[in-house]
């Protein structure tokens, strides 16, 4: 090999790293710039009409003599739907990975599984029509309401979002406990169903926290689905049988008839602001439980 | 064993089988539901002519042309930028500072709600780089969306071929990059690929990031460029399930729309599996 060529291979391999470190490094970029354009679009807020008008007890953005921008209303509408989903997604998705992991054979297995990430495939929106022709209807008639668009339609709805989420990485955790625990728990005289859940169980459980956190995230974030069947009424409330409005249907349904510039389109970037801290805090903590419980097994 | 640890020991197995089958049982609920009422409504012409009447009758051609083009353009701009930070991360990154930080940055891409990157999309492409409410616009917001999904996966595919493979190679006197082009990439495509079309189901069935930055309520005409608008197939189930004034009477378009797009994205899925299962057999190392 000539010196020439050589030297322009060390060029080329050079370039090549380069190439792939800017491309990695791009996701930093998005991130920062999401940060950034979401605080761009929302600052002019804090000079007019103030950040005090977020604090607000209604939202009412549209309203000739009483324009408000509370967003409580809308957390308190998102932490309900939230709360609600949760309650719901759990003991499934906590009993689904412990019977896949522990009790399922290989071929309820390899059936089961494949549903699940099926679930975890249906678009937000198909989802949300279901929940609208086929759950809100049924749960009206049920607990005879008057609409059936409430919290715990939207509740049912993104519990079936958030059980493939919990499953999936639950299952992960549960799997990674060592035999040896399990072997020990049967040595001593422990039944089956005790080692699951005094042994194996509360072994994993930093991994399941997490597992729950991840699908909290998703279940805070949906936009869709919960935008068509929670009925949208900016209300603050705690029963699961009035409509809300949550924070993620304010923006998706009020960001396409708002004037651009306008205080209203500001208070709808501090409602993303607010969405956008709520889910990192979550997901970091969670990556956190998840980092921590690695180093643990290794 | 006392008789009450027995009834125990053979109820709890039982009662969680029947929570795993009833969570199967809603799934597959679901997709019958879709399937039963939307296969009807199917026909060449809903598939292929546009709709008329705010959507009430005709077709939805447009809109499955928007969301092909939507994934095609979010295919081009994330596929490439995904496996090339794979690729980073997998064979080059060392374990410093800059490396957590790509890390944490995917993380918390992984975690941003759609609507925030709608909103994003909104402040960036359609406003500050004046795209408009566009094609392009709409891909980009995608493409940030699913890019975490694409690097997880391919970076996950990078690091199930074994590491003699690079070793052999480094030994005979290929560079590093003559290392991954010839002995580790052959192997990891199928598993990238997977990872992409994973990614590419999602953004084809999501609705709220297009909602701000390129989807057309009503739309029935095929676009002649980038910056043009689209109709898109989740949006319009959305509009036709939501706002439409007569919406029980356009119920089989609504189902037939739903039974489309959940083709769309699980057909892709599915694609995506059979992929993965075929490479699986195909190298065993």
């Amino acid at each position: 090999m000539t010196a020439s060529k050589r030297a322009k291979r060390r060029w080329g391999e050079k370039a090549v790293q380069v190439l792939l470190t800017g491309a990695a490094s791009t996701c930093i970029l998005i991130v920062v710039l999401i940060f950034l354009f979401n605080a761009k679009e929302a600052a002019p807020f804090v000079l007019e009409p103030g950040l005090g008008a977020l604090a607000a007890e209604r939202w009412s953005p549209v309203s000739f003599q009483a324009q408000a921008f509370g967003i409580l209303p809308l957390v308190t509408g998102s932490l309900l739907v939230t709360i609600l989903a949760t309650i719901i997604a759990v003991p499934f998705g906590v009993c689904g990975a412990v019977y896949l992991s522990e009790i399922a054979t290989e071929p309820e297995r390899a059936f089961f599984k494949p549903f699940i990430e099926l679930l975890a495939g249906i678009p937000s929106v198909v989802i949300g029509f279901f929940g609208l022709i086929v759950i809100a209807p049924r749960l009206k008639s049920l607990f005879g309401l008057n609409s059936g668009l409430v919290a715990l339609t939207g509740a049912i709805v993104l519990a079936l979002m958030a059980v493939p989420t919990i499953v999936t990485i639950s299952e992960d955790a549960i799997r990674s406990v060592p035999e040896s625990y399990k072997q020990a728990s049967l040595a001593l005289g422990a039944s089956r169903v005790q080692t699951i859940w005094k042994v194996i169980v509360p072994a994993a459980l930093s991994g399941i926290v997490a597992a729950v956190m991840l699908g909290i995230g998703r279940v805070v974030g949906e936009t869709m689905a919960v935008m068509m069947v929670t009925g949208n009424a900016a209300l603050v409330t705690l029963s699961p049988f009035e409509s809300v409005r949550t924070m993620t249907a304010t923006i998706a349904g009020e960001m396409g008839e708002v004037a651009f510039g306008s205080a209203h389109y500001r208070a709808l970037f501090w409602v993303g602001i607010v969405l956008l801290l709520f889910t990192f805090v979550l997901n970091a903590a969670a990556q956190r439980v998840l980092a921590k419980y690695r180093m643990f097994r290794a | 064993m006392t008789a009450k640890r027995r009834v125990i020991e053979t109820a709890t197995p039982w009662a969680m089988r029947a929570v795993m089958y009833f969570m199967v049982l809603v799934v597959g609920y679901i997709i019958f539901d879709i399937v039963i009422h939307g296969a009807p409504a199917i026909s060449r012409e809903f598939l292929f002519e546009m709709p008329r009447k705010g959507g009430a009758e005709g077709g939805i051609w447009p809109a499955i042309v928007g969301t092909v083009l939507l994934v095609a353009g979010t295919v081009i701009a994330a596929l490439p930028l995904g496996m090339a930070a794979a690729i980073y991360l997998s064979e080059y990154a060392s374990q410093n500072a800059f490396t957590a930080a790509v890390r944490l940055a995917i993380v918390t891409l992984a975690g941003v709600p759609s609507i925030v990157y709608g909103l994003f999309g909104l402040g960036l492409f359609v406003l500050f780089l004046n795209f408009g409410t566009s094609i392009i616009a709409g891909s980009m917001t995608l493409a940030c969306m699913i890019l975490p999904v694409i690097i997880v996966a391919s970076e996950e595919a990078l690091r199930a071929v074994p590491q003699n493979l690079r070793e052999g190679s480094l030994a005979l006197g290929a560079t590093k990059w003559q290392t991954i082009r010839t002995n580790v990439l052959p192997y990891a495509i199928p598993g990238m690929l997977t990872g992409a079309i994973l990614g590419v189901g999602r953004a084809a069935g999501e609705a709220a990031p297009i909602l701000l930055t390129v989807a057309a309520f009503y739309l029935p005409v095929l676009p002649r460029s980038v910056f043009d608008q689209v109709m898109a197939l989740p949006f319009h189930l959305y509009v036709l399930a939501t706002q439409h004034p007569d919406a029980d009477k356009v119920r089989p378009l609504q189902y037939g729309t739903a039974l489309v797009l959940l083709a769309l994205v699980l057909g892709m899925n599915m694609a995506a599996i059979i992929l993965r299962n075929r490479f699986r057999k195909r190298i065993r190392w």
